[in-house]
């Protein structure tokens, strides 16, 4: 019997926002009736913010549970903010999930990702060619997704990729292909620049990539220190963001800001962004 | 009616009060060891060859002697066929099937690491075995036949007799793991013809931790453990004397409630009634393995569209305890390896729910049961996604696959 808490046991039992949304702006499925769970997702929007989001789910009693705390958590929200939920937001929401259900929140997060894609009207290309390779061909899961779930949450075993992830958990033929991903994870802890520099940037991409950077390389950094980071503004090249948590009354803040904000920012969206701090 | 409503005794089963009443003075009163030079210890071994007594009975076993007293069938199967490999240490290929409990199945993985050839025995649809591939597997490097009596997840009854007759005519080592037939229906050492056979105490009635395993006179076999001549050293340790009493007395029960034959059959009545009831209720369920061929007890039903351990939970909710092979529920990622097997789809084997009754289940607790199940699916399908991709836009299930 799993050990779930007492608000995910809540969740399943009474879930909030099941339903469709019949004039929906964005509707998305991920996941698939063969691997067990699968999810349906509906948000209403009114200019920018979520209006309103419903779920209908195939799956567990925990994958149940996450869809519900994924549309509590992004009801009235604008979409900048739910674009900064990770699946580890979700888990938090939920006081936690055993480790073998770890997944349930991914498939939250990617079904939240995919509408927020599809808001922006990026187009949502082939899955196949979207996401990279499929690595495990029991569940069909993408090298990108696991790069992605190992960084964000700070995986280090095959184990834990299978748990978040489900990849290598069923015929477990893919584990070395998983093996040599956290390795190289592992190895370069920040990611590869964004190789597409001398264009003159847009103010929307650049703050999709001011906040992909925040959110996926300099966030994880923090938090593996008991730190965090948000996001507060952008205007033009200038980031306004706040320190939280341990970072907030770190000595060398100063420091952080400098030297891993501001020189991450410059790295991976454009060579002159300036960093401000939100006290 | 009971504050649990507990369906799921293949699982495990409550220890029954006279088995109880058995065992209790020999944690109190008379806690001597039966291998002891003194009468405080040597007259609990009495009670003990008492239990011995009962078991063999039970199986139809020549000797008393041929039982072991074991920890429980993962090591009553464990010590079957390592203890036969480690005798005939020249042979290495075993044959078993794709559908036995892990006991088995995980100790023949790792054989094959370690250099044995496994052949696994497919079933068909319904989870019938197929007999004719075992015959066709034998070879002379053949050392030992596993095959389960009946299946743990649907009931479904396999061939043993007929492959027991067959291995005799071969001089194969022929092991049944018996776990899921004992005290649903007998159980005849002879008539099976078979050389080994475990049996675990926890599911008829008897206490945790307590198994057997049958030795037939004459069968070669090597201990798994070595230490003292308990057990006449083939099975070395100081006698779990209170389980063995249970296990004895269990088994006295279980002859009795076999010769019941109307006992025998409410079991049946009310197993049958449960089914029907879902089946014909609920359009999204449908039956996993041979209706006509199983034991008693056992339904397995497959409900499309929802998912089981969500299905678990509901239940559980209500105060009902039934099991799932859902992938979610077994804390592996895979849909049960036995409706795997039988080729259930992924679709219907996430959401299989295996009710599992006893001779103690009421006809008030399978009322409630079929009360409560129409709600908690209903509730589910209101969830799913599929459910109204099949009604609304009429997708098939095919489709919905993809």
């Amino acid at each position: 019997m799993w050990e779930y808490t007492d608000k995910v046991k809540e969740l399943y039992t009474n879930p909030k926002n099941v339903g469709e949304i019949p004039d929906a702006d964005v509707v998305v499925e991920v996941g698939s009736i063969v691997c067990g769970d699968a999810l349906t997702l509906y948000l209403k929007l009114d200019g920018d913010v979520i209006v309103d989001a419903k779920f209908k789910t195939f799956g567990c009693g925990s994958a149940i549970a996450s869809s519900s705390a994924l549309t509590e958590m992004i009801k009235g929200k604008t979409i900048a903010e739910a674009a900064r939920i990770t699946n580890k937001d979700i888990v938090d929401f939920l006081g936690g999930l055993p480790d073998q259900k770890m997944h349930c929140s991914v498939m939250g997060q990617e079904a939240l990702e995919k509408a927020i894609k599809k808001i922006k009207g990026e187009t949502i290309e082939d899955e196949q060619e979207d996401e990279g390779a499929v690595i495990c061909q029991c569940f069909g899961v993408t090298e990108n997704v696991i790069r992605r779930v190992i960084r964000e949450n700070n995986l280090a075993t095959v184990e834990d990729v299978t748990n978040y992830t489900k990849a290598g958990g069923a015929c477990g033929s893919c584990i070395p292909k998983i093996e040599d991903i956290l390795k190289e994870e592992l190895a370069s802890a920040v990611a590869q620049p964004a190789a597409t520099a001398m264009k003159p940037m847009s103010n929307i991409k650049r703050m999709q990539l001011v906040e992909e950077t925040i959110h996926n390389v300099i966030r994880p950094v923090l938090m593996r220190d008991g730190g965090d980071i948000d996001l507060v503004d952008i205007e033009g090249k200038k980031v306004y963001v706040a320190l939280r948590r341990h970072c907030a009354h770190c000595v060398v803040s100063d420091v952080t800001m400098k030297n891993l904000v501001e020189d991450t920012l410059k790295e991976f969206v454009e060579n002159d962004i300036e960093v401000i701090e939100v006290k | 009616m009971n504050t649990i409503i507990y369906l799921d005794n293949n699982a495990t089963t409550m220890v029954a009060p006279e088995v109880l009443e058995a065992m209790l003075p020999f944690f109190t009163r008379r806690y001597g060891n039966p291998s002891s030079m003194h009468d405080f210890g040597g007259d609990v071994e009495h009670d003990m060859e008492k239990a011995r007594n009962q078991v063999a009975r039970m199986l139809g076993a020549e000797y008393d002697y041929e039982i072991v007293f074991t920890s429980g069938a993962t090591e009553s199967d464990n010590m079957a066929i390592l203890g036969t490999l480690q005798y005939y240490r020249d042979k290495k290929h075993i044959i078993t099937t794709k559908v036995e409990h892990p006991a088995v199945l995980n100790l023949c993985r790792q054989l094959e690491r370690e250099g044995y050839s496994v052949t696994y025995v497919p079933v068909d649809r319904e989870g019938n075995l197929d007999v004719d591939f075992l015959f066709d597997s034998v070879t002379d490097d053949t050392a030992i036949v596993s095959v389960m009596y009946a299946n743990n997840e649907t009931g479904v009854i396999f061939p043993v007799e007929t492959i027991g007759a067959f291995c005799k005519q071969r001089g194969i080592t022929f092991h049944i793991d018996a776990v899921q037939a004992i005290g649903k229906i007998p159980v005849d050492v002879n008539a099976l013809q078979c050389d080994l056979l475990a049996i675990s105490g926890h599911k008829f009635h008897a206490p945790k931790g307590i198994g057997v395993l049958y030795v037939r006179r004459g069968t070669r076999l090597r201990p798994l453990l070595y230490g003292g001549h308990q057990e006449k050293a083939r099975r070395p340790g100081t006698h779990n004397v209170p389980g063995i009493v249970g296990i004895g007395k269990a088994a006295e029960l279980v002859m009795q409630h076999l010769s019941n034959s109307e006992e025998v059959a409410n079991v049946k009545r009310l197993r049958d009634r449960l089914e029907n009831g879902l089946l014909s209720q609920l359009s999204n369920a449908h039956l996993n393995g041979n209706k006509n061929n199983r034991v008693d007890n056992t339904t397995n039903i497959g409900f499309e569209f929802i998912e089981g351990e969500a299905i678990l939970l509901y239940l559980n909710e209500k105060g009902i305890a039934a099991s799932s092979g859902s992938a979610c529920s077994s804390g592996s990622l895979e849909p049960s390896h036995v409706l795997r097997a039988m080729g259930v789809t992924f679709t219907s084997a996430h959401g299989s729910i295996r009710f599992s009754l006893s001779r103690y289940t009421t006809e008030d607790e399978i009322q409630y049961t079929l009360q409560v199940m129409p709600e908690v699916v209903n509730r589910l399908l209101a969830i799913s996604p599929y459910w109204d991709a099949m009604n609304k836009k009429g997708k098939s299930m095919t489709e919905l696959a993809h």
